[in-house]
């Protein structure tokens, strides 16, 4: 069900909330190593889609969810799906920063001693490569044991992007990660992630259609929860397939 | 204000694709512009068919060249200096594949020819081609290096390439006058000089360009009023 390419499979995956019905009959393959961008207006049922990749759905009460998802061989919405260990394969980051109050150092490696990684040295490797993975690590190596709340607000979600790198994921899902950030520090996160792709792949929603025209391999157009349209970025905003998907990446409406 | 560094790299990048994916046209144009001339002094046949295959590959780059354009501009909205870049790259590529279109009618007229002798000697018909292709090379020079006063000479020499052409064109009138029987080959002669006076106008098409990617004015004509 899944090619080397493809890191995640998804089969006619349909979603409601209650009678409300989210997501309908999604056919999609994540793209390995590459960014995804899904677009689409609100309400069209992107945030629900990637809370789907990791069970962030199941959160939800009265949430039904039928179809496939397969990732590393299984379905990850079988019953028998680790959903602690799926979430460490597939992490997340969100719209507002959250840091944990505590300092730079004990943010990073709070995975990593959660999956009992004990040796100082090993845990200074772990923080120091995850900082750098981020850009992070030359604005705060001379600070690490101070609190992460002083960070600025770009330096706070490049430490939320860290954090998760430091587990290692496989899929690093990200809900609006730019939309609390000025135009700099969007910019540095934007930086980060088309970096981001040799180590882990990037499944982004994102409201800015411009950012996604910038930083995604692939776009993905939702509406009304149905794929509308999944293909290259460069593609879908220089020639769209289908004529709902320029009307809205020209802006005529969403 | 603290002036803050904007990551640009991504946009940086596609920019200076443009620029290389533009000189090695131009290259490759100026080259084929060259080998269309040569093959008709020396009466190359082969040569000149080649020069026609090879068009092909201009076709290509240069349509490579306009997708690779676009696909920046749906990316990254550039602006000001850098959507004039941009904009620039895409008209210089529309003048090189035209150069190309002339050098291959003039292989073309090669290839017509075969074996029959010229009308008379060329002279002013190579002073013409090395002028145009002086122009061309000229002018992606001014392109590469930015350099407004290069783009002002190149604009400046196509005067001395209508003035070669209108000399041509009269010579060959007076041939034709005399004997009609001459006509056609005439005009093969006339036809050549039409195009290589077409070359230069797209050189300087070229150089405008250039000036309006480091002025912002349209023509040089505008610049030189405001001086």
């Amino acid at each position: 069900m899944q090619t080397n390419d493809v890191v995640m499979q998804i089969n006619q995956l349909n979603l409601a909330y209650g009678a409300f019905e989210v997501l309908r009959d999604i056919t999609l393959g994540i793209k390995s190593h590459r960014v995804t961008a899904i677009i689409g207006p609100s309400g069209s049922g992107k945030s629900s889609l990637i809370r789907c990749l990791n069970r962030m759905v199941d959160l939800v009460p009265s949430s039904r969810i039928s179809g496939e998802i397969y990732f590393e061989n299984n379905d990850i919405l079988s019953s028998q799906c680790d959903v602690v260990q799926l979430r460490q394969r597939v992490g997340m980051v969100f719209q507002k920063p959250n840091p944990f109050p505590r300092s730079i150092y004990d943010n990073i490696a709070y995975g990593p001693r959660l999956r009992g990684v004990r040796r100082p040295e090993e845990l200074d490797h772990i923080v120091e490569s995850a900082l750098r993975d981020a850009a992070l690590w030359q604005e705060v190596h001379d600070r690490l044991n101070t609190s992460a709340l002083d960070l600025s607000g770009g330096q706070q979600q490049r430490l939320c992007i860290a954090r998760c790198q430091a587990v290692k994921p496989r899929v690093l899902l990200m809900d609006e990660p730019c939309s609390a950030l000025d135009p700099a520090s969007t910019a540095s996160v934007e930086d980060l992630i088309t970096g981001l792709r040799e180590n882990v792949s990037i499944v982004l929603v994102t409201h800015n259609l411009q950012q996604a025209a910038r930083i995604s391999d692939y776009t993905v157009f939702l509406l009304d929860g149905q794929l509308v349209e999944h293909g290259p970025t460069q593609e879908l905003f220089t020639r769209a397939e289908d004529q709902r998907t320029d009307d809205y990446v020209t802006g005529r409406f969403g | 204000m603290a002036r803050t560094h904007m990551p640009r790299r991504a946009l940086d990048r596609g920019l200076s694709d443009l620029g290389t994916k533009t000189l090695a046209l131009g290259k490759n144009v100026t080259q084929m512009l060259e080998q269309s001339v040569n093959a008709l002094k020396s009466r190359a046949i082969e040569q000149a068919e080649m020069i026609i295959i090879q068009d092909q590959d201009i076709d290509r780059d240069a349509l490579e060249l306009e997708t690779a354009a676009e696909v920046l501009i749906a990316r990254h909205q550039p602006v000001a200096s850098d959507l004039r870049r941009v904009i620039s790259t895409m008209r210089i590529a529309v003048d090189l594949e035209r150069i190309a279109d002339l050098a291959v009618n003039i292989a073309r007229i090669t290839v017509d020819l075969g074996d029959e002798p010229l009308l008379k000697p060329l002279i002013d018909i190579p002073r013409m081609a090395t002028i145009t292709q002086e122009m061309v090379q000229e002018s992606m020079i001014a392109f590469v290096e930015e350099d407004l006063n290069r783009a002002r000479r190149v604009y400046h020499r196509d005067e001395e390439v209508d003035g070669l052409y209108l000399q041509i064109l009269r010579e060959l009138l007076s041939y034709m006058l005399q004997d009609p029987r001459t006509i056609q080959r005439a005009i093969a002669l006339l036809f050549v000089a039409r195009h290589l006076e077409r070359v230069g106008d797209h050189a300087t098409n070229i150089a405008e360009t250039v000036t309006y990617l480091l002025t912002g004015e349209r023509t040089i004509g505008e610049v030189e009023a405001k001086e």
